[in-house]
């Protein structure tokens, strides 16, 4: 099983990649419109989170709530990622 | 400056193979999305898109040319085809004639075969016609081959814009002399297994359908198909006696040189004004707009702001891509023939699929059913990722 802390973890490493920072800039709580992703960069996570963790991340840009992948926060990506993971394994 | 008209016009799209028939679906709001049916489908996630259906190729090309043609040049020569006859063209237009024509992904599905071919299937050499199946100009030069037009022929490549901005080139060529008449428009055949997976990347494409302008749209829908337009300086049309569909009067085109993908209001507005001024045509004059209108969040919001910084009392404003689909470097020549609809025959082409009004898009946008109106002039909308725009605008002829 993959943990909770390498999730955040690789979330945290992933989001440092598009905004060009330091991973230990982005704190385990971080608000992603805080972090001033743009559109093409939370694709781009998405689209790494999908290949480190061998997933299928339901994320359609045209929905503002995203009412099937919460992309707003760290906690909440890792919860999402924690879920998917749950269930490619079941 | 001379002006330019519309002689003929043909098309083949996931509504019909013709113009009769896509007159008649925009006339009943059909919509041509359905459940893609090409190879490997199974393995998308988005499983929908507006596809050309029943093509049979082997039916209407001769079997020593069909290896030369991918699908986008077979839909860009049908297309061609129909809008030449319509013209009526005389055979011996030879240097006096010319092909611009648009398209985003060229001959894409060529690409995928022969790379399946040696990366995915081990094999050692792929056909000899690769090459000239693929390039971005097969379909402007086989037009110009078919019809003997020995004059200015070029491909034009601008996103989902390319089709505006050859009709644009191509008016402005007959403007200034460089031919009599252009075969223009744009071609399209990205729906295939690549193609689509390319687009999922960006996540913007709808997994259930398209609503321009609507509350609960998920995105754009891709389409197939070609359309073509025969472009004429106006006396060498009336001099032959030929039929004057519409006037292609102005076209603007601008760059947002900003973001990548995100469009800009200000850009799509800018390109609307110049297209307004080229062509010498008041507001009051416009009675309809073809939007970009793809259905995405971005693009309906930021055309709405654009249209309304311009109209202070909009026209009515549909989205033909419902419909057709968003056929990329082909969608503008299939919604300049829906203008042609609206000026010749009075009828404003609807925005299917939709359900409910979205406040960040307060437009009247025809919603579900076809409407008469008397039309006497029209505007076309096309926004390309890349942030180019390019905006055509037409008069009754």
């Amino acid at each position: 099983m993959t943990g909770r802390a390498e999730i955040e973890q690789a979330v945290i490493a992933i989001l440092a990649q598009q905004l060009l920072l330091p991973p230990e800039d982005i704190a385990a709580d971080a608000r992603i419109d805080d972090l001033g992703l743009d559109s093409l960069g939370k694709v781009e996570a998405i689209f790494a989170l999908e290949e480190r963790f061998d997933i299928q991340v339901p994320f359609n840009a045209n929905e503002p709530d995203q009412p099937d992948f919460d992309f707003s926060s760290v906690p909440r990506i890792v919860a999402g990622v924690e879920r998917l993971i749950a269930q490619r394994v079941a | 400056m001379r002006r330019v008209v519309i002689t003929g016009i043909g098309t083949v799209n996931a509504l019909a193979a013709d113009v009769p028939g896509t007159f008649e679906a925009m006339r009943k709001g059909d919509c041509g999305i359905g459940p893609l049916a090409f190879r490997d489908a199974d393995r998308l996630t988005i499983r929908i898109g507006a596809e050309v259906r029943d093509w049979t190729p082997e039916q209407r090309f001769a079997a020593g040319n069909l290896p030369l043609y991918d699908r986008v040049t077979q839909y860009a020569l049908v297309a061609g085809a129909e809008a030449v006859a319509m013209s009526g063209l005389p055979a011996d237009l030879g240097p006096r004639g010319g092909v611009i024509l648009g398209t985003a992904a060229g001959g894409i599905q060529t690409w995928e075969d022969s790379y399946r071919a040696v990366f995915a299937e081990g094999r050692n050499r792929v056909s000899p016609l690769v090459v000239p199946r693929l390039m971005h100009n097969a379909p402007a030069s086989h037009l110009s081959i078919r019809h003997g037009l020995t004059g200015p022929v070029l491909a034009v490549s601008s996103a989902c814009a390319s089709a505006n901005h050859a009709m644009g080139l191509a008016l402005q060529q007959i403007r200034t002399g460089g031919a009599d008449v252009m075969l223009t428009g744009g071609a399209e055949a990205m729906l295939c297994f690549g193609g689509v997976k390319a687009w999922e990347g960006l996540r913007v494409l709808a997994p259930d359908a398209c609503r321009p302008f609507s509350l609960g749209r998920k995105g754009m829908v891709i389409g197939d198909g070609a359309g073509v337009l025969v472009l004429e300086a106006e006396e060498h049309a009336r001099a032959r006696g030929a039929r004057v569909l519409a006037e292609v009067a102005g076209i603007g085109m601008t760059a947002d040189a900003g973001d990548i993908v995100a469009p800009s209001a200000e850009g799509a507005a800018r390109a609307m004004r110049a297209a307004l001024a080229d062509a010498g045509m008041g507001l009051d004059e416009v009675g309809y707009i073809n939007a970009h209108g793809t259905g995405t969040l971005a693009n309906d919001r930021a055309e709405t702001a654009a249209i309304r910084a311009i109209f202070a009392d909009p026209p009515p404003v549909s989205s033909t891509k419902a419909m057709h689909g968003h056929a990329i470097g082909a969608t503008g020549a299939l919604e300049a023939i829906a203008c042609v609809l609206a000026l010749t025959e009075g009828i404003l082409p609807p925005t299917v699929g939709f359900q409910t009004p979205d406040p960040d898009c307060a437009l009247d946008v025809v919603p579900n059913q076809a409407r008469a109106a008397t039309v006497r002039a029209a505007l076309s909308n096309a926004f390309a990722f890349g942030g180019l725009n390019a905006v055509l605008a037409f008069r009754q002829g």
